[in-house]
């Protein structure tokens, strides 16, 4: 389904992005935190509405394994792999988690906003922010496991010197 | 996390002493804002002047502080960066709030 991202990188997304990412962490909102301080550290080249957009969609990504996939009452590891290709930022999530509910990732439509202040949403925002900042997002559930990958839009001409 | 608190020219300035609202404190930013907003009442003035990141978990928090808040009381929020203003445009919260670009402006009054 993709190829081996270690060889093969065009010169010019190298540039730009020096280095694929490979991390894996337990399901917890801290241990998630600090994967995606480590995510950002290391995409410093990004224009900062770039690195903006690839924290907001990973912890929407990583959250809803956190709290979905796993739960509050269940353990497991999660993986992250991000490489860098002149379309953009791909990344692939692993877990062990439960599936997904009907095996299909949901659509995130936005409703309405109420008028009333009592009636607003407090939550049901993820994955609509995760449809509007990344592209082609692809879920599949591999023996016991959960595999999301999706694409990330980057800017990828290089800076003028 | 912690709230810093104060009064200034009748309004309730909430700070947030923090560079992250997101799902590992959500639950106890909404819990900070009770507390914070309890027996007061007029304007409260979110000041997000030092939050870099915010989530959906972060974003549902300011809107449960809101809609927690007691009869009188009005929360507006105020300099906000750039990623959390994305998350409050993306997600239309931007027209359910009072934002103001700087705490400056939100005492004044200007909400943009």
């Amino acid at each position: 389904m993709r190829t081996d991202t270690g060889t093969g990188l065009p010169e010019q997304a190298l540039q730009r992005h020096t280095k694929d990412i490979r991390l894996t962490f337990p399901s917890s909102p801290l241990s998630v935190r600090r994967a995606l301080q480590t995510i950002i550290a290391d995409l410093q080249e990004l224009e900062i509405e770039e690195r903006g957009s690839v924290e907001l969609v990973l912890a929407e990504v990583l959250n809803n394994v956190v709290e979905h996939a796993y739960g509050a009452e269940e353990r497991g590891w999660i993986s992250l792999e991000c490489a860098s290709q002149p379309d953009g930022l791909h990344f692939r999530i692993r877990d062990e988690g439960r599936p997904m509910p009907k095996d299909t990732p949901p659509m995130g439509a936005p409703a309405p906003l109420p008028e009333q202040r009592e009636h607003l949403p407090e939550g049901g925002f993820g994955w609509f922010l995760i449809r509007d900042l990344s592209r082609d997002v692809q879920y599949r559930r591999l023996d016991e496991m959960n595999e999301l990958t999706f694409r990330i839009n980057i800017d990828a001409t290089p800076k003028a010197n | 996390m912690h709230l810093s608190i104060r009064t200034e020219k009748g309004a309730t300035i909430i700070s947030v002493d923090a560079t992250r609202i997101d799902a590992a404190v959500a639950i106890r930013f909404k819990d900070l804002m009770r507390d914070a907003a309890e027996g007061r009442s007029g304007r409260i003035i979110l000041d997000l002047g030092r939050v870099d990141f915010i989530d959906s978990s972060g974003l549902g928090a300011i809107v449960a502080a809101m809609k927690q808040l007691e009869k009188g009381q009005k929360l507006e929020l105020a300099a906000l960066n750039s990623n959390v203003d994305k998350v409050f445009r993306l997600t239309r919260m931007d027209t359910v709030f009072p934002i103001h670009d700087s705490l400056g402006s939100a005492v004044a009054g200007h909400a943009h």
